[in-house]
């Protein structure tokens, strides 16, 4: 651990709010933050490539393609994510001899939970428009491919955008789970930063923890705004 | 209590599960439900009374308190429930359980408060004029002609908040309450008995929330079905 620049011992004049300020402390936190960004944006990158490919496919009322992809869906969604972490942290690690580092085990869950999660977007979205939508193309003569690229894509991207932004957000509020399965991210590392100074000052704990509640705002607010802003002007409602 | 550990001696081993371990740890793991559901039935109950308070001032327009009701609104819908756990119990070193329902409560509320206000302005606002000039009182409008009709459209949204929150009470073991994920993750780290300790939590949120869903999704069905002369 990195000497800090405040003797540890001296009891804190600030309340605490000095150990927040330590620059040393704050590139710690900096770093914390990078771990905690690199695994939601993997979870995110995959959420979205998958997400599309498997809702496109789920537009297909075929049972063989409902089926599989109503389990998994649901599946997924059925217990917390946590227990997700937990099975393929530790589960898979003691029965099949995976053991996966924590950041590959979240990026595994995140990005699965958000696969069937945008999955299920891609295919509400397309298939919540209108069936005169696509009648009233082919009467005017449109092919099938003209349809889709004409008619349906843009309409079910004005829904499908505001609310895959959403969900990135909801990805990155669920990353703080990593701490349960020893990553060391932002959070983990607010905990160790308030460990060292436990004894000297205890109030630390308040100003780091209410920091680290400020970067998710700062990180979750502005994407949301977005999300929302394109809602307005594309007028879809959410 | 438990039987002593009986380490993985191959690939052989993938599923013998110790049967009478799982049965063994179920009165464990029953306990934690019970506090795992006292304190999502808390939270959510609180949530449901800050989100209703909340829609109802932003619906009414209420003078000043637009801003700060808007205020706590992004602020609980923008933060994740661990780290506002954190901030309560470590920060702020509320107590394990009041800490939990109070952050339960504190996230629930701001998603409470978005899917009432749907609710809320999806009834005419030519409804309040109405009622008042059939000399209802304000108090009666409210809650006897709006709030009735916004309940009914906001049913699907606050069904998903109140599986989202009972999901969410999955990390309250963060703070030192014994809950299912606690429970199961003393098995591991105590017993090894990572398999069976993992099927039991499965398990008990399958029972846990299944019921729940299905339950919700049924009210869903039926609330479709209401419609008021539109």
């Amino acid at each position: 651990m990195s000497p800090s620049a405040i003797d540890p011992t001296a009891i804190s004049a600030l309340g605490g709010l000095d150990v927040l300020l330590d620059a040393n402390n704050l590139q710690r936190l900096a770093e914390g933050l990078l771990v905690t960004l690199k695994v939601a944006a993997s979870s995110i990158l995959i959420a979205l490539a998958l997400g599309i490919v498997i809702g496109l496919i789920a537009l297909s009322r075929r049972r063989i393609v409902q089926v599989p992809y109503r389990l998994f869906l649901e599946t997924v969604r059925i217990v917390p994510q946590i227990v997700w972490l937990f099975i393929v942290f530790f589960g898979l690690a003691k029965l099949f001899g995976w053991s996966w580092s924590g950041e590959t085990s979240g990026i595994l869950v995140f990005g699965l939970w958000g696969t069937a999660e945008m999955a299920d977007l891609v295919r509400a979205s397309v298939s919540s428009l209108p069936a005169h939508q696509t009648q009233s193309a082919q009467a005017l003569g449109l092919s099938r491919m003209q349809i889709y690229r004409h008619v349906l894509v843009p309409q079910a991207l004005r829904r499908l955008i505001p609310a895959s932004i959403n969900l990135a957000t909801r990805i990155i509020k669920t990353t703080p789970l990593l701490v349960l399965i020893t990553v060391v991210e932002v959070l983990k590392v607010g905990q160790q930063i308030i460990e060292t100074r436990l004894l000297t000052t205890p109030a630390a704990a308040f100003w780091i923890y209410g920091f680290i509640f400020f970067i998710y705002f700062a990180i979750c607010y502005p994407v949301s705004l977005s999300s929302r802003w394109l809602e307005e002007r594309w007028n879809v409602g959410g | 209590m438990m039987p002593p550990v009986s380490y993985a001696t191959g690939a052989c081993k993938v599923f013998s599960l110790d049967y009478a371990n799982m049965l063994e740890s179920a009165p464990l793991f029953a306990r934690a439900a019970l506090t795992t559901l006292k304190i999502s039935t808390a939270g959510i109950a609180l949530a449901l009374i800050i989100g209703l308070a909340c829609a109802f001032l932003l619906y009414l327009r209420i003078p000043l308190a637009g801003r700060p009701v808007r205020a706590y609104i992004e602020l609980s819908r923008n933060t994740p429930l661990l780290v506002q756990l954190f901030l309560l119990h470590f920060g702020l070193k509320v107590d394990a359980m009041p800490c939990s329902v109070a952050a339960l409560a504190f996230l629930g509320g701001g998603y409470m408060a978005e899917a009432l206000r749907g609710g809320l302005e999806a009834v005419e606002r030519a409804q309040i004029e109405s009622a008042l000039s059939l000399g209802l009182s304000r108090w009666q409008t409210l809650c006897f002609v709006i709030l009735p009709q916004a309940l009914i459209v906001a049913v699907p949204a606050l069904g998903a908040n109140v599986i989202f929150l009972l999901k969410e009470t999955s990390v309250v073991s963060v703070v030192a309450v014994t809950d299912i994920v606690a429970v199961a993750k003393d098995l591991i780290s105590l017993y090894y008995e990572t398999t069976e300790a993992l099927i039991m939590l499965v398990l008990v949120y399958l029972v846990l929330l299944l019921p729940i869903c299905l339950a919700i999704r049924h009210l869903e069905r039926r609330v479709k079905h209401v419609a008021f002369g539109n």
